[in-house]
């Protein structure tokens, strides 16, 4: 078990459509506010009709990056929530329910119980089962002792828009909830959520999704062009974009299908703007066509994908990490494609705007592989300088030139990039061709224009790649290697050990082979993490150092690895030291 | 712009004979005469006989997958809708391979011109039956004769929402260079169903059988009237081919619902990065 002393542990539960996930994010900002570090864990399964939402909200003064199994307090809006999630809770831990609904009978008697009328509280709001959520959130402030003032502002400005009146409404409603827990809840004040005014200089911290972070990476990067079709777990990225495309000018464009979605975006790229897709799985296969068609065209282009569980339709809403060998080696024959996978939020916001700058700069596609747990769980995150991003466009003309060839070969394997419509001729030709873009069979130009495509990752890999970061000891007798969102719950699993280490792969093509050689050859042994049932970032490895990775936690139910989890492998791992 | 500027280092490489060698006179034709070059236009192709027009005619172009032509160039026309965007397709390739596209790009009113070379059956695969293909028709992969109905290119286009649809053969190159430029100034979803004989694997459709039974709409024909232009469009037999403009309207066009492009296009514009820091902070 994890010492999560400093961690205060909140479960939101409810039927879909009732805004759980909105009271969770609430919850998330209020803590932010109030200075603390926040991650959720949102989750949708699909039980029964409606199906069963939860949100679980983690906050401390350190930094907090992965959800946890168990915990302290749990927020029920139906009595499923309290079947299901009772046992989850922490001894002394409390639920938040509506006394005059729900049935606590079976719950543990270490368990404090906090019942609060919250229909009939809500009711003399102003008769909105809406208000429910108000209510149980104002109560849950009080009994952690938090700020009402905080969540009554977020209230103005979450719902300011719907009118005067609604506002008052909230608020009375929050007010009500507040109350009541004052007064029959006084002395039980369950863990501690100090108010802002209690730090001497409040942080502003952004709550952010891996979504929400990918779109606004992009519009950071002076993304022109997006064409995105709806799928699990990306549509946020959609609507992000979707919101602001007047405000920054660019263009969102929701198209017929995912290939339709990803040749429009080669379509605007080629014509010279900075463009986007973004999909899950099912839908990258759709696009894995014209994935190889920018690549043989040399056009940049930024694909999302955001990976999720299953073949076919999978688990629609549950997580996976199962598409790395699909980005790496889908679509016939070879190309050079880049292929980078951010851990978390805030690598997906400098990984989204690096993977436009590698576009550019190498003219060919880039894959960003997030997983539904990056891309949904919201985190928190210092406010980004905007004014350090830098937009490299790589070798690129918008003029006429004389003597003008598109592919020209080149010793670092790039050429210079140009655009229609500027007197400069060319043809971006799916079939083989020459320097200007005609079509040709010929043995010596196919060799050439392969060889000069190719070498763009190797000048890639020189010039732009860094090493994976290791997180704990350099000289650590154990060392998991893993990627993706699987880094949050392995930072919180190696606060208890003293000789593990972490290496955090970002990079998968072009890969640090030299890097991770010396590095895994250096340790005692190494554990391979991750959410497929393969370890193909352990083949991975294998195929590119020779290295075996044998010891491999693998987990493919779509839920998130909890440090729990971890703490309780790499305990079954003889010589672990614990702190 | 001359025909000499047109001109590429290649010959065209299609069989003696190939309404392709029209089609490719016509546009050229076009060209020269609206003065269509690498500064104003792109040319955006699909795979068959007909995508290998990219390397015979000096304008920037995209050469894109089977099928996937329209897409490709609806989202270079959103980039620049400056540039006049034609769009070479084949009967297999728009019709099998990238029917969805056809049908949404038309439904949308994307501001470009797709000139279909419809020889009605696979070519470059060596003659197999393509969605146009006559009921009975006997080719490589129906040598019993073709199981199944063709269906009609300009009845599917309007109905799926085009706002310039005609038909042309390739024989006649001066209509079909006219046809091309009235679809090029058209603000909208232009199609151009162009009627061309395979010499080498198709024996019914042949320049003999177009000459012997096309004739052109007249004057009295009403091309706004969508009723009559679908009545017209499943007229196809002996004596009765028609040609010309079926069904014309205005309608706004795809480009015309982003005001982002209303005064300039896209990649003549900087990102604007203003309200960036205002964005971020919704989030906190």
């Amino acid at each position: 078990m994890a010492n999560d002393s400093n961690i205060v542990s909140v479960k939101i539960g409810g039927p879909a459509g009732t805004g759980v996930k909105s009271v969770g994010l609430m919850l998330d900002k209020i803590a932010a506010r109030s200075g603390y570090q926040v991650c959720d864990n949102v989750e949708f399964p699909s039980l029964i009709r409606g199906g069963h939402n939860v949100v679980q909200v983690n906050f401390s003064l350190d930094e907090v990056t992965a959800p946890r199994l168990n915990s302290d307090l749990l927020i029920a809006f139906d009595q499923m929530t309290i079947d299901l999630h009772h046992n989850e809770l922490k001894k002394g831990g409390g639920i938040i329910f509506d006394s005059d609904l729900a049935d606590v009978s079976k719950v543990r008697k270490d368990i404090s119980l906090y019942g609060i009328p919250l229909r009939k509280i809500a009711n003399k709001a102003g008769e909105k089962e809406i208000f429910v959520n108000i209510v149980a959130l104002s109560a849950t402030l009080q009994i952690l002792g938090g700020n009402l003032e905080t969540f009554k502002k977020l209230i103005e400005e979450e719902y300011g828009d719907k009118g005067e009146k609604i506002v008052e409404a909230d608020k009375k409603a929050a007010d009500l909830g507040f109350e009541y827990a004052v007064r029959n809840y006084k002395n039980n004040l369950h863990k501690y959520m100090g108010p802002a005014s209690s730090f001497s200089s409040p942080v502003s911290y952004m709550v952010l999704n891996g979504n929400e972070a990918a779109a606004l990476g992009a519009i950071s990067a002076g993304m022109q062009f997006a064409a995105i079709y709806p799928m699990s777990p990306i549509n946020n990225i959609l609507h992000v974009l979707a919101a602001n495309q007047e405000k920054f000018g660019y263009i969102l464009k929701q198209p017929e299908d995912e290939i339709s979605a990803i040749n429009m975006a080669i379509g605007a790229s080629y014509a010279g703007v900075r463009s986007m897709t973004a999909t899950s799985g099912g839908g990258f296969s759709l696009m894995t066509e014209a994935y190889g068609l920018a690549g043989i065209t040399e056009t940049p282009i930024v694909i999302f994908d955001g990976m999720r569980g299953g073949p076919a339709t999978g688990l629609p809403t549950w997580s996976g990490q199962g598409d790395l060998q699909m980005a790496l080696h889908s679509h016939q024959d070879e190309f050079p494609r880049i292929v980078l996978a951010p851990g978390d939020v805030a690598e997906t916001y400098e990984l989204t705007i690096e993977a436009f700058n590698l576009a550019d700069k190498y003219q060919t596609p880039v894959v960003v592989l997030l997983d539904k747990n990056i891309c949904e769980n919201d985190k928190t995150l210092l406010f980004p300088d905007t004014a350090k991003v830098k937009i490299d466009r790589g070798k690129f003309v918008k003029k006429k030139i004389d003597d003008y060839l598109r592919y020209k070969y080149e010793d670092d394997g790039v050429s210079v990039r140009s655009i229609p419509g500027v007197g400069n001729f060319f043809i971006a030709n799916s079939d083989e061709h020459n320097e200007e873009g005609y079509s040709t069979e010929e043995v010596e130009d196919r060799n050439k224009m392969m060889e000069k495509r190719m070498k763009k990752l190797l000048t890639c890999a020189e010039n732009d790649m860094p090493n994976p970061e290791v997180f704990g000891p350099p000289d650590a007798d154990i060392t998991i290697v893993s990627w993706s969102s699987n880094k949050g719950s392995i930072l919180e699993a190696l606060k208890n050990f003293s000789n593990v280490n972490y290496v955090h792969v970002t990079w998968m093509n072009p890969f640090p082979v030299k890097f991770l050689t010396d590095v895994l050859s250096k340790t005692k042994h190494i554990v391979d993490i991750e959410c497929n049932y393969t370890g193909q970032l352990a083949n991975l490895i294998r195929e590119k150092t020779g290295i075996e990775i044998e010891d491999r936690y693998l987990k493919f139910d779509g839920r998130i690895i909890y440090p729990e989890e971890i703490i309780e492998k790499l305990d079954s791992i003889k010589g672990v030291k614990k702190i | 712009m001359t025909l000499e500027e047109l001109q590429t280092p290649y010959e065209p490489t299609w069989c003696p004979g190939c309404g392709n060698f029209n089609i490719w006179m016509a546009l050229k034709d076009a060209a020269v005469k609206e003065g269509w070059g690498s500064t104003n236009t792109a040319l955006v192709a699909g795979i068959g006989c007909h995508g290998h027009i990219v390397n015979f005619i000096k304008i920037t172009s995209f050469e894109g997958l089977h099928g996937r032509a329209i897409p490709v160039a609806s989202g270079l026309k959103f980039a620049n809708n400056r540039l006049n965007v034609f769009v070479n397709v084949g009967d297999g390739d728009c019709f099998g391979e990238g029917g969805n596209h056809f049908i949404h790009a038309a439904r949308r009113n994307h501001d470009i011109t797709v000139l279909l070379h419809d020889n009605a059956l696979y070519a470059l695969t060596a003659g197999q039956t393509s969605p146009t293909t006559k009921r009975g028709e006997k080719t490589k992969s129906t040598p019993d004769g073709n199981p199944d109905d063709p269906f009609y290119p300009l009845s599917l286009a309007i109905t799926a929402g085009a706002t310039f649809v005609a038909r042309a053969y390739s024989g006649d190159i001066e209509k079909l260079s006219e046809l091309i430029i009235e679809a090029n100034k058209h603000k909208g979803f232009s199609f151009i169903d162009i009627l061309q004989p395979c010499v080498t694997f198709n024996k019914t459709c042949t320049h003999a059988f177009f000459r012997d039974n096309v004739y052109y709409l007249g004057n009295d024909y009403d091309f706004t009237n969508k009723q009559e232009a679908l009545v017209k469009a499943s007229e196809f037999g002996e004596k009765s081919i028609p040609l010309g403009i079926f069904y014309k309207i205005e309608k706004p066009t795809a480009e015309s619902g982003f005001s982002q492009i209303a005064e300039k296009p896209l990649v003549d514009q900087q990102p604007n990065l203003n309200g960036l820091n205002e964005l971020f902070k919704k989030y906190i």
